[in-house]
C-alpha cells in the first residue's frame, strides 16, 4: 500500500507546471497572516496561489540553490534585510509597475524595483509608566548614557530586527560611533538578552527593567490577544517614538520580490499589485497590527491611538548593506 | 560466484556514500579560507560557543544517565507499586519536542510567569529582592534537554538489562557479589554498548539542538553556525564551525571505541528463565517510586498540563478539518521515513557484519553523523547535490528536447524523506547494530554451514531474533520525524504542512498560547508508537511469555 501512496505523492508534487494559471510563493510571513488574502486574490482573478512558508534565511538558501530552476515566483520576507540579501545574491528581478511605484513610498521599496515593502512596523522604545517620564527619553543614541545602567531589556543580537536597527545607526552615525554606542548600550542591559520581543515588554512590566525595545506589532498583538496576563503587561508600558528631532524612529517592513527565475512573472506582479490595493492593505496591516505602506490607507484604531510619528526615511537597502558589519559590531560589544 | 559479492559490495558503498553526500556537500566549503572571519570569531564569540557547548554536553550526559539508568534497572529487576505503569510511561517524554518543553517551562517559571508573580504577590518582593533559578540559562537548557532525552538511555539500557541472562547475574552472586556489586561489576559492563548508544544519541541530539538554546539565549556551536552562515553571510567559516563540531563527535566516538579495546559483548549463555523480580518494600519502594515519578512528572505531565491549559483557550478556533490534514501529513511522513531508515540501517548494519570493509565502515560512520548536525544544515546539504542534479537534468533536456523539466528532485517529498534519512540514520543504524552485536557470530556460522546464504541467515535467523530491536529502530525514527522541524520547514513541497510546522509558525510569532494545540497534537501522535515500543521491549526477552 505504501508504495502506491508514495508514487501518488511524488507524481502529485511534480505536477505543478509552468502552464497552469498559478503563482508560486516562498513566504517567511506566516501562513495565517497571508493565506486569507491569497484566497481573496484567487476568488477575484482565478489565479491559484501555491505556498511554502519557512524561516527567511532558509527559504533564501533554498531559492539560491534551486537557481534558475526554482518554481518560486515571489519571495516574501518579514524584513528588508533579507530582501536586500536576495537582491544581492542576484535572485530577484526588477519590476516596473506604476501601481506599485505610486502606492509604495520610495524609501520602502528598492529604487530599481527589485523589491517592495508591503507593511511597515516601527521599533520604538517602550517605557514603564510611572517609572520613567517620557521627557527623560530622546534618541536611540541616548540609551548608551550611563543613567540607564541596568535598566534596559532587549533581545539577542541574533535577531534581524536588532541587526537592522544597528544597521540604521551605522548609516546615520558611522561605524565608529555605532560601535561606541553598542559598547555603552550593552553595559546598560538589565540582564543578558533572552526571549523574544514580547518577553522584553513582559520583563519591563514585571519590574526587571524600565525600558524595552520591541517591534510595534508585538505590542499590538499583546493588547489584542486573549492572554489576560500579556494584556495586563502591555498596559503597564507606553510607546516612546525616539529621534523625532532628527532622522525619525527606526522602521522596517515586510515585503516581497519577484524572483529572477519566475515562470509566472505576470501573475506575481498581479499579486503584488493586489496586495497594495486599499482593501488588501487594510486587512494585511490589521491582521498583524502593522502600518499599511500605502499613503491614505488608515492604520487600525489601536495603532491610530499610539499617535503619529516621524519615521526614519533611510532607504531600507542600507540595512541590508550594513548587516554583516552590524553583526560584527554586536559581537565586539558582547551583545549576546 | 565472484560477481555477486562485488555487486553487493558496490551497493553497500553506494548507499553509504549517497547518505553521506549531504554532509560532505556542506563540508565542500571547508577548504575555502576565511581567516578574517575566524580572527573575528576567535576574538569575540568562539570561547563562549566552546564553553557553552562543552557545558551542555557534560550536563546533559550526566542528566540523562542520572534520570535514565536507575529507572531502567528498577524497571527490569524489581517490583514496586506502579511499576507496570512506569515501565511504559517513562518513555513518554520522548514524544515531547525539546523546544516545546522549553516554551512551557518558560511560560511557567519566567520572571513574569504565574509562579513568580504569585510569589511576589504573596511576599511583596520586587525584582532583585529574591533568588529564583532562571530557566533561560545554560542550566535550564541542560535540564530541558535531559528531561526529554533521558528516555534514550532508559530505553536502551532497559532492553539490555532485560536481554541479559539471569544466569550470569546468579553466577556473580554465587561468587560472592552483593546486589550492588553484581550490578556494577556484571550487569552494567554487559549493558555498556547499549548505554553508550543511548547516551550518544542523547548527546548528538543535544549538539544538533537549535530551538531550545536559541530560545534560551545560550550561544553554542549550533547557534554560531547559523549566525555565521546567515548573519555574517560567510558559508566557509560556518561550515568550518560545523566541521569542528563534528570533529568533537568523532573524537568522542573514537575514545569510546578505544576504551572498549578488544572486549566483545555477546551473551555467553543462552539459558533464559523468567526474571525473578525483586519485590521492594517500605523505604526502598518509596525511593523507587520517586526515582520513576520525578522524570515522568517533570518531563511529561507538567509540560503537557501547561499545553492543555493553553489549548483550552484556543481549541474552539484552532480545531478544524485543517488539523486532521496536518496530523495525516505528519503521520505519513514519519511512517515512510521510519521504514526507509530501517531498511537502510539493516542493509548497512548487516553489510558491515558480513564484510568488514573500511570504505563501507567510514561512509556509514559519516552518514550516521547526521544526527549531530542541525536539521537546517542537513537540509542545505541535501539541496546542494539535488539542485545540482536538477540543473544538469535541465541542461540536458534543453539541449536535446528544448524543454524545461523544472525541479524533479528538490522540492518534492522524496527530498524530504531523503533528508530525514540522513538526519536520523544514526538512530536506526545504532539500534540495529546493537541488536546484531548481541547475536553471536557462531549463529551465522551455524546457519551458513547448514546451507543458508548471507541473506538467508539474516531472514531466518537474525530478523526473528531481533524483532524487538527492529521495532525499536522503527518507532524511534518515527517519533523523531514527527518532532522534526527545520528540515521539514525548508524542504517541503508547496501547500504541504505538518503539525510541527504549524506549531512553529505560531510559536515563532511569540503566540505561545496558540501554539499549544498543535504542540499537544504532536505529543499525542507520538504517544501511541511510544506505548507500542514499550510493549515490544517487554516481550522481546527470550523465555518471557507475553
Amino acid at each position: 500500500m505504501s508504495a502506491k501512496i508514495v508514487l501518488a505523492l511524488l507524481i502529485g508534487s511534480l505536477s505543478a507546471s509552468a502552464f497552469a494559471n498559478e503563482v508560486n510563493v516562498y513566504s517567511a510571513r506566516k501562513e495565517q497572516l497571508i493565506k486569507p488574502l491569497f484566497d481573496t486574490f484567487t476568488a477575484q482573478t482565478g489565479i491559484t496561489v501555491n505556498l511554502v512558508t519557512g524561516k527567511d534565511d532558509a527559504l533564501l538558501e533554498r531559492l539560491r540553490l534551486e537557481g534558475e530552476n526554482t518554481p518560486a515566483d515571489l519571495l516574501m520576507t518579514a524584513d528588508a534585510g533579507r530582501l536586500y540579501r536576495a537582491m544581492d545574491m542576484g535572485l530577484t528581478q526588477p519590476v516596473e509597475s506604476e501601481t506599485l511605484q505610486q502606492d509604495i513610498p520610495a524609501h520602502l521599496r528598492d529604487p530599481g524595483g527589485q523589491w517592495f515593502g508591503l507593511t511597515a512596523r516601527a521599533r520604538p522604545i517602550f517605557y514603564v509608566k510611572g517609572k520613567v517620564q517620557p521627557e527623560e527619553l530622546s534618541t536611540y543614541e541616548a540609551l548608551a548614557d550611563p543613567k540607564w545602567k541596568g535598566r534596559i531589556c532587549v533581545r539577542s543580537s541574533d535577531n534581524i530586527y536588532n541587526q537592522s536597527l544597528l544597521g540604521s545607526m551605522i548609516a546615520a552615525d558611522g561605524a565608529e560611533k555605532a560601535q561606541a554606542w553598542a559598547d555603552g548600550f550593552v553595559k546598560n542591559f538589565a540582564r543578558p538578552p533572552e526571549g523574544g520581543d514580547r518577553d522584553q515588554i513582559k520583563a519591563a512590566a514585571a519590574g526587571v527593567c524600565d525600558l524595552a525595545i520591541a517591534n510595534t506589532y508585538y505590542y499590538g498583538q499583546m493588547l489584542a490577544g486573549n492572554d489576560a496576563a500579556e494584556k495586563a503587561a502591555a498596559e503597564k508600558v507606553a510607546i516612546f517614538w525616539p529621534n523625532q528631532d532628527d532622522r525619525g524612529t527606526h522602521l522596517n517592513i515586510s515585503g516581497a520580490a519577484v524572483t529572477k527565475a519566475a515562470q509566472h512573472r505576470d501573475n506575481a506582479v498581479k499579486l503584488l499589485e493586489f496586495l497594495v490595493s486599499d482593501e488588501a492593505q487594510h486587512w494585511y496591516a490589521e491582521a498583524n497590527q502593522e502600518y499599511p505602506v500605502k499613503p491614505g490607507v488608515e492604520p487600525g484604531e489601536r495603532l491610530k491611538g499610539w499617535g503619529e510619528f516621524k519615521a526614519d526615511s533611510l532607504n531600507l537597502s542600507e540595512l541590508g548593506r550594513n548587516n554583516a558589519e552590524a553583526v560584527m559590531i554586536m559581537d565586539k560589544a558582547a551583545w549576546k | 560466484m565472484e560477481i555477486r559479492p562485488v555487486l553487493w559490495h558496490a551497493v553497500l558503498i553506494g548507499m553509504a556514500l549517497l547518505t553521506a553526500l549531504p554532509i560532505l556537500a556542506v563540508f565542500g566549503y571547508v577548504f575555502v579560507p576565511a581567516p578574517e572571519v575566524w580572527r573575528h570569531l576567535a576574538q569575540t564569540v568562539l570561547p563562549d560557543y566552546l564553553y557553552n557547548t562543552v557545558l551542555l554536553v557534560l550536563g546533559v550526559g550526566f542528566g540523562v544517565l542520572l534520570l535514565g539508568l536507575p529507572a531502567a534497572w528498577l524497571n527490569s529487576m524489581c517490583r514496586f507499586p506502579g511499576q507496570r505503569l512506569f515501565e511504559w510511561a517513562l518513555l513518554l517524554p520522548l514524544a515531547m519536542p525539546a523546544y516545546i518543553i522549553a516554551y512551557t517551562y518558560t511560560g511557567m517559571l519566567d520572571f513574569s510567569g504565574p509562579l513568580q508573580s504569585l510569589l511576589r504577590a504573596a511576599t511583596g518582593w520586587g525584582y532583585g529582592d529574591y533568588w529564583f533559578p532562571n530557566v533561560r540559562s545554560p542550566g535550564g537548557a541542560i535540564l530541558m534537554l535531559s528531561l526529554v532525552l533521558f528516555p534514550y538511555v532508559y530505553l536502551l539500557a532497559r532492553a539490555a538489562f532485560l536481554e541479559q541472562s539471569i544466569c550470569v547475574l546468579e553466577v556473580s552472586r554465587t561468587l560472592g557479589c552483593n546486589p550492588w556489586q553484581s550490578f556494577f561489576q556484571v550487569a552494567l559492563p554487559l549493558a555498556r554498548p547499549a548505554i553508550i548508544t543511548g547516551l550518544s544519541l542523547a548527546l548528538m541530539e543535544t549538539l544538533a539542538d537549535f530551538g531550545t538554546v536559541q530560545y534560551f539565549g545560550v550561544t553554542t556551536f549550533t547557534t554560531g553556525i547559523f549566525r555565521t552562515w546567515f548573519g555574517l553571510g560567510d558559508h566557509a567559516a560556518a561550515s568550518q564551525l560545523a566541521a569542528l563540531l563534528l570533529g568533537f563527535v568523532f573524537v568522542l566516538i573514537l575514545l569510546e571505541r578505544g576504551s572498549r579495546r578488544r572486549a566483545r559483548y555477546h551473551h555467553t549463555s543462552s539459558k533464559y528463565s523468567r526474571l525473578p523480580r525483586h519485590r521492594l518494600r517500605g523505604g526502598q519502594a518509596v525511593a523507587a517510586v520517586l526515582a520513576c515519578t520525578l522524570p515522568l512528572l517533570l518531563g511529561f505531565v507538567v509540560p503537557v498540563g501547561q499545553l492543555l491549559y493553553w489549548s483550552l483557550s484556543t481549541a474552539a478556533e484552532g480545531l478544524n478539518r485543517d488539523f486532521l490534514q496536518l496530523a495525516g501529513n505528519s503521520l505519513l511522513l514519519a511512517g515512510l521515513a521510519a521504514l526507509f531508515a530501517l531498511l537502510l540501517a539493516l542493509v548497512l548494519g548487516y553489510g558491515k557484519r558480513v564484510r568488514n570493509d573500511p570504505l563501507v565502515n567510514l561512509s556509514a560512520r559519516i552518514a550516521a553523523m547526521g544526527y549531530a548536525i542541525p536539521g537546517t544544515v542537513i537540509a542545505i546539504g541535501v539541496l546542494i547535490p539535488f539542485a545540482w542534479a536538477d540543473t544538469q537534468l535541465n541542461h540536458f533536456s534543453r539541449r536535446w528536447f528544448d524543454a524545461r523539466v523544472g525541479l524533479l528532485l528538490s522540492g518534492t517529498l522524496f527530498t524530504l524523506l531523503f533528508a530525514y534519512n540522513v538526519r536520523f540514520l544514526a538512530v536506526s543504524l545504532q539500534t540495529v547494530e546493537a541488536g546484531l552485536g548481541k547475536i553471536r557470530p557462531t549463529v551465522d556460522n551455524a546457519g551458513r554451514s547448514l546451507g543458508l546464504n548471507a541473506f538467508g541467515v539474516l531472514r531466518t535467523l537474525h530478523l526473528p531474533l531481533m524483532k524487538g530491536t527492529l521495532l525499536t529502530a522503527l518507532l524511534l525514527v518515527f517519533v523523531d520525524v514527527l518532532k522534526e522541524l527545520p528540515a521539514t520547514l525548508i524542504l517541503r513541497p508547496f501547500n504541504f504542512n505538518t503539525l510541527a510546522v504549524r506549531a512553529y509558525e505560531l510559536a515563532s510569532d511569540e503566540r505561545l498560547a496558540d501554539a499549544g494545540l498543535p504542540a499537544l497534537m504532536i505529543v499525542a501522535a507520538g504517544i501511541i508508537p511510544v506505548i507500542l515500543l514499550s510493549r515490544s521491549i517487554g516481550k522481546s526477552r527470550a523465555g518471557e511469555q507475553p
